[in-house]
């Protein structure tokens, strides 16, 4: 019953969206709205926004006019699922840092009070000034004998974004269980590994779980951020800068690409699901029969 | 025998034995709390002792000190003739709070087994232990269950049977009564008289009721606030423990002394049928 009612809701936001899109451009104007001079509403036209059958169109055509050229449709979807790889590795490798740091921090309170400030200070730094250095960094290194890939930096920078979140939501979530519940596990003389795993992770579901779908969707900026910045090839990142620099002849193209990388942030949302399924039973309002 | 051996001999014999112990916070303000003024105390084996006293008395600290959840600023504490915590490491208590502290993603069954898991007892060993003991505390077609479809009452039979798991011989209770409904309260006592005389444990029971811990204990041990001290003991002569003791004239005797005790006072005793609490 839900599922159905929040993939109708899904459907109606993207008509409402999509009507929103059609019904601006046909009273917006060539010129959009000015105020004494200013625009302060966006142009309507063809170039700034394209019809969105145009765009729909795009996807099956060429992508360049040479001959037996790929579809843009098939470009987008190489790209998303490049970039996709690259996010799920950086998701995968920010949540467990991103644990093991949270598990520490619980474990310590100097810890806490000494590393906490700093991994909220660590999300201040634009990533953008980040990827040369990683970059850099990386080109020194070699990973199981193989030397350092592009794509590794780009999960790296991913992985940056993603474990904030996790971090953030696990330490809450470590620290979640009663004083009662804690006091229990005291007088069993469990030790710290004993009620790390029988009393706080399991604590903790309820925190790691939303924490995991803000660190999927962070991934995946991180990603493409990190493409277009150490100007790595083959990601969607890269295919919107690529598509935006033929905007003026070919508006629907660079759309393609936006709307790509949208879809990519919901799957890899969307994905996150199948960790929660997985957990369920720890999610004491859903585990009621 | 010498006169050091037979205090030795006398140590290990009680289950719980207190020797002037103190137990100072620190409040935030680097201001000293004295919660606990030269206390001594003793249980035997057995025995069910009730720690009875207004708000501020310390007598959840002092059932905490025998837990060895927190440790006291002076004296000794010896359980089972060993440090408080020996006999913790050793499982020589069973320990049931107020909050039920069930873990929800656990079932009833799982629950209970939670100490004997953590203790590395097999699976169908723990199984068998839990449906026992649910037997005991009236739930056996409760193992499967989920907490939070139980009542306030049942979760807190599953945290006693929970106490249990061990067969410990001391039990440590801090007011687990104290959120139920009156009704479900005086069946809880029922239950408990049974299962302390089906399993012969020691009881220290922390409670805030004047006729609870007349009607359970075979001592009421009267404490008073700032600084929290021992100011009575109190036995209670009631040789049996069923329903019509409710009504007995020596027990509404003992509520009257325990309650004249706890005002610091004497005070005329009530006439019969008052209301108790």
């Amino acid at each position: 019953m839900t599922r159905v009612r929040r993939a109708v809701l899904l459907v109606v936001a993207l008509v409402l969206l999509g009507a929103l899109w059609e019904g601006y451009k046909a009273i917006g104007g060539e010129n959009g709205g000015t105020i004494l001079g200013v625009r302060v509403l966006p142009r309507a036209d063809d170039i700034s926004m394209p019809h969105l059958w145009q765009i729909w169109e795009r996807f099956g055509q060429p992508e360049l006019s040479s001959e037996g050229s790929r579809s843009v449709g098939v470009a987008v979807l190489t790209a998303m699922w490049f970039t996709f790889r690259v996010a799920f590795a950086g998701w995968l490798a920010g949540t467990v840092f991103g644990v093991v740091l949270a598990a520490v921090m619980q474990r310590f309170r100097t810890a806490e009070s000494a590393l906490l400030p700093y991994v909220v200070v660590s999300q201040t730094v634009p990533l953008v000034a980040l990827a040369p250095l990683v970059v850099g960094w990386g080109g020194h290194l070699t990973v199981l004998g193989r030397p350092w890939q592009p794509w590794m930096s780009v999960a790296t920078i991913a992985a940056y974004l993603a474990f904030f979140p996790v971090a953030v939501g696990t330490l809450r979530g470590l620290q979640s269980p009663t004083t009662v519940q804690v006091g229990l596990l005291h007088c069993y003389a469990a030790s710290w590994w004993q009620s790390l795993m029988r009393l706080r992770m399991p604590a903790c579901v309820p925190y790691l779980l939303p924490a995991l779908r803000l660190a999927a969707t962070a991934s995946v900026i991180g990603a493409i951020v990190a493409e277009i910045s150490t100007g790595t090839r083959g990601g969607i990142g890269r295919l919107i800068i690529e598509y935006a620099q033929s905007a003026t002849g070919d508006p629907a193209k660079p759309f393609a690409a936006i709307i790509g990388a949208a879809v990519l942030g919901m799957v890899a949302a969307g994905s996150v699901g199948a960790v929660e399924r997985a957990l369920r039973r720890f999610r004491p309002a859903e585990g009621a029969e | 025998m010498s006169e050091a051996a037979v205090r030795m001999a006398d140590a290990v014999a009680d289950t719980v034995l207190i020797k002037e112990v103190s137990k100072t916070f620190t409040g935030e303000r680097g201001n000293a709390v004295i919660a606990l003024q030269e206390i001594d105390l003793v249980v035997r084996p057995g025995e069910f002792v009730s720690l009875i006293g207004p708000s501020g008395c310390g007598k959840s600290t002092l059932l905490r000190i025998i837990a060895d959840l927190t440790e006291p600023t002076a004296g000794t504490v010896s359980v089972f003739g060993k440090s408080a915590r020996q006999a913790r490491l050793d499982q020589d208590y069973g320990i049931a709070f107020q909050q039920a502290g069930l873990l929800p993603w656990r079932t009833v069954s799982g629950n209970i087994e939670l100490p004997l898991h953590l203790h590395g007892v097999g699976r169908a060993e723990r199984r068998a232990r839990a449906r026992e003991l649910l037997e005991l505390v009236g739930l056996p077609d409760f193992a499967d269950h989920r907490p939070e479809q139980l009542s306030g009452g049942m979760q807190q039979r599953v945290a006693i049977a929970r106490a249990l798991a061990e067969r410990p011989r001391l039990l440590l209770m801090d007011e687990p009564f104290g959120a139920l409904d009156e009704m479900t309260r005086e069946r809880m006592q029922a239950e408990l008289v049974r299962l302390r005389r089906e399993t012969g444990a020691a009881v220290v029971f922390v409670t805030h009721s004047i006729p609870e811990a007349v009607y359970l204990s075979d001592r009421v041990v009267v404490m008073s606030p700032r600084p929290g001290r021992v100011s009575t003991v109190i036995d209670v002569p009631l040789a049996r423990r069923d329903e019509d003791v409710r009504e007995a004239p020596a027990f509404y005797a003992t509520v009257t002394a325990v309650r004249e005790a706890l005002r610091g006072r004497p005070v005329p005793a009530p006439p019969a049928g008052a209301d108790l609490r």
